[in-house]
């Protein structure tokens, strides 16, 4: 509690002590007023000098001006009471929900405290502690235990165990030895190490995160421009009601004005939509911050909004269901020995960053001779097309021994076959298989658990390969040998059935697809700029079972979104109606207006509690 | 260009949304963003009439809620 909130609840203290005394005091007429008076002033002389404020500024719908008119009136019809506990009750709503607010930004705060606020940078011989900013990429700096990395870099001496959980979510300690990347954001736990940065502080990883978390909430959801666009109407809408209701009975019906006065004035205090203005982006608000606890950065409330009502999660599978660590399983030579085989392929690999090419040049081992290639061309979808040592040589899938004209023939292993041809004679295959992550199936299982009615993965790898982690991993459909061009229009045909899909994917070669999707997902995002760039919402660790977690955290958001939203429209329209019929008081009035307002932000709070 | 500023005193909801209407239907204003969680504002407008824009932004700021400012 600031010291103005202390001031406030003083000022609301006494106002109740004074309204009380003022209610046991056997006096009448002018003297009661001015009992009543004296606390409703102290309650809110604030809201009456903003009121007066406003309306000489034009601004008739302000709120404090109609609470002005409603306790004013309320005076004027006899109502001493009424008049100051709606003044009094008001401020108690105010008030708490200026705390509850306050509290709720501060908890997003403290979760987003990861920036490093300094860094030990090696100049010369001498150790500098700088702000992270002055660090520039290629320079040396130092991190102790305890100390919070404070730019990305590559540790070039020392052994450490980092805790980046602040990233993550994960609390497990990873183990970083020299040559390893290491984030900014992240806590080195054991040894000192030196790191060489790779970028400035203003490309690290943490300054991305806040960057991210903090413009999330910009971006509006759509729950959210349609509850503006109703409290545009609302609030008009139900002091027109009030006049009408204050003017025609009386001039028209010759009923008496005092108690259609009092209708109308009751009018005036749920004329308010705070609580729904209020409770809409600070359950958003919540939930975002509750995802990114635990290591779910959702890029705005929108996407909230779409991964609750997802009901389709097409997967990518090498580097999301699978670990994509690729390894030579097996070479199989036709006419040439092994070893050259997996030379030429490792040649033909030397320059692809895909992991299946990596995989052959890391079981090739040797060193590659530059001179020895031609060119290589990259046929998309398909492999490569090389000259090595003066000859053309194929190295690819089965479409691509098709179109080269050799004669080719399935491997019994499974797993993603290479296969080498030169011109048209084929030489043989290679074959590379990929784990399954170990929680890939648990994940699938959890979304089928969630409801999620569909699950599909999609793989530019062969049939097999395909069949063989699909069933392993239980998702309920799969589509192999696609080209990236082939997964962008599976997920449209998934689309125009009127599904909500999801994609997951790395977000390094299938960013098209991410964009296409209701909500594309980015896994292991910790380190690639691209994948944080092209997603909508980002796993940062690369475990899928972070998946069903965001769709638990989304879903549980907008359930309280809506409950607040129903709750709210309910109470408000059910005062309207008995007021309307003089069947209600003004103490409910102000249930209606400060009870739900203080309702639903105790509810919207609950968006930000940890889930399982 | 577009800039953000920390607005001090942004205390109602309601009042940021009537901010935000009123700062988006400024001439020049490309696009206009009240955030009330995190109690910025974020004002993309054209570089040649910008300290204009913030100007009458100002104001519009001060007609919905008084208490409330700008802090550059």
């Amino acid at each position: 509690m600031t010291s103005e909130h202390k001031r406030t609840l003083c000022r609301i203290a006494s106002a109740v002590v004074l309204t009380v005394a003022a209610l046991f005091l056997r006096i009448e007429g002018m003297p009661r007023l001015a009992a009543f008076c004296v606390p409703y002033l102290i309650a809110g002389y604030d809201v009456l000098w903003g009121a007066l404020r406003n309306i000489i500024r034009g601004q008739v719908f302000d709120e404090r001006f109609l609470m002005t008119v409603a306790t004013v009136g309320a005076f004027a019809v006899g109502e001493y009471p009424e008049a100051a506990g709606v003044m009094i009750f008001y401020q108690i709503g105010e008030l708490f929900q200026s705390i509850a607010v306050g509290r709720s930004r501060r908890s997003i705060a403290e979760l987003m405290d990861i920036r490093p606020d300094h860094a030990v940078v090696l100049r010369g011989d001498e150790e500098i502690t700088v702000s992270p900013d002055e660090v520039s990429a290629g320079e040396t700096i130092i991190v102790r235990p305890g100390e919070r990395v404070p730019l990305d870099g590559e540790i070039i001496s020392g052994a450490t165990a980092v805790d980046s959980s602040a990233l993550t979510g994960e609390s497990l300690p990873v183990e970083k030895n020299t040559g390893d990347m290491i984030y900014s954001g992240s806590v080195n736990l054991t040894g000192l190490i030196r790191v060489r940065t790779t970028g400035e502080y203003g490309e690290s990883t943490v300054a991305g995160i806040l960057e991210l978390v903090s413009d999330a909430s910009d971006r509006k959801s759509r729950t959210e421009s349609f509850i503006t666009r109703f409290a545009r109407w609302y609030t008009p809408c139900v002091v027109a009601g009030a006049v009408l209701l204050a003017l025609i009975p009386p001039l028209a019906f010759s009923q008496p004005w005092g108690d259609w006065i009092r209708r109308a004035l009751i009018f005036l205090m749920v004329s308010c939509p705070c609580a729904l203005v209020v409770s809409v982006p600070l359950t958003f608000f919540g939930g975002i911050g509750c995802a990114s606890r635990r290591g779910i950065l959702v890029k705005g409330a929108e996407y909230i909004e779409t991964l609750a009502k997802t009901d389709t999660v097409v997967f990518d599978k090498t580097g999301t269901l699978t670990k994509g660590v690729f390894k030579v399983n097996a070479v199989h030579p036709n006419e040439i020995s092994a070893d050259s085989l997996l030379d030429i392929a490792a040649a033909a690999e030397s320059h692809s960053n895909h992991p299946v090419g990596a995989s052959i040049v890391a079981a090739h081992g040797g060193h590659i001779d530059n001179s020895r290639i031609g060119f290589i061309r990259e046929i998309s979808g398909k492999g490569i097309e090389a000259e090595i040592d003066g000859e053309v040589y194929t190295v690819g899938n089965g479409t691509l021994m098709d179109d080269s004209g050799a004669e080719w023939h399935q491997c019994h292993l499974t797993g993603t076959v290479i296969h080498v041809a030169r011109g048209s004679r084929y030489l043989g295959h290679i074959v590379i298989s990929d784990a399954v992550k170990p929680d890939s199936a648990q994940a699938v299982a959890e979304l089928r658990k969630l409801g999620i009615t569909r699950t599909v993965m999609l793989t530019g790898d062969g049939e097999k390969a395909a069949q063989a982690a699909a069933a392993e991993t239980g998702v309920d459909e799969y589509r192999s040998q696609l080209l990236p061009a082939g997964k962008v229009s599976a997920v449209e045909e998934l689309i125009s059935e009127g599904r909500k899909t999801a994609f997951v994917g790395d977000g390094i070669n299938d960013a098209p697809v991410l964009a296409r999707a209701d909500v594309g997902i980015a896994m292991g995002a910790l380190g690639s700029d691209a994948a944080i760039e092209s997603a909508d919402v980002v796993l940062m660790d690369d475990s899928p079972s972070k998946l069903p977690a965001a769709i638990r955290i989304a879903r549980r958001t907008m359930s309280i979104v809506k409950q607040n939203i129903v709750f709210s429209l309910v109470v408000k329209a059910a005062i309207l109606l008995l007021a309307a019929l003089g069947k209600t008081d003004m103490w409910v009035a102000v249930f209606g207006d400060v009870g739900v307002m203080i309702i639903t932000v105790l509810n919207s709070a609950r968006a930000m509690l940890k889930t399982r | 260009m577009k800039k953000t500023f920390k607005l001090e005193r942004l205390d109602c909801a309601n009042c940021a949304a009537k901010m935000e209407t009123a700062i988006s239907a400024i001439d020049g204003v490309i696009s206009a963003r009240v955030n009330f969680m995190m109690q910025r504002l974020t004002i993309e407008a054209d570089e040649s009439v910008f300290d204009e824009v913030l100007k009458k932004a100002e104001k519009a700021i001060a007609r919905v809620e008084p208490d409330c400012r700008i802090s550059f």
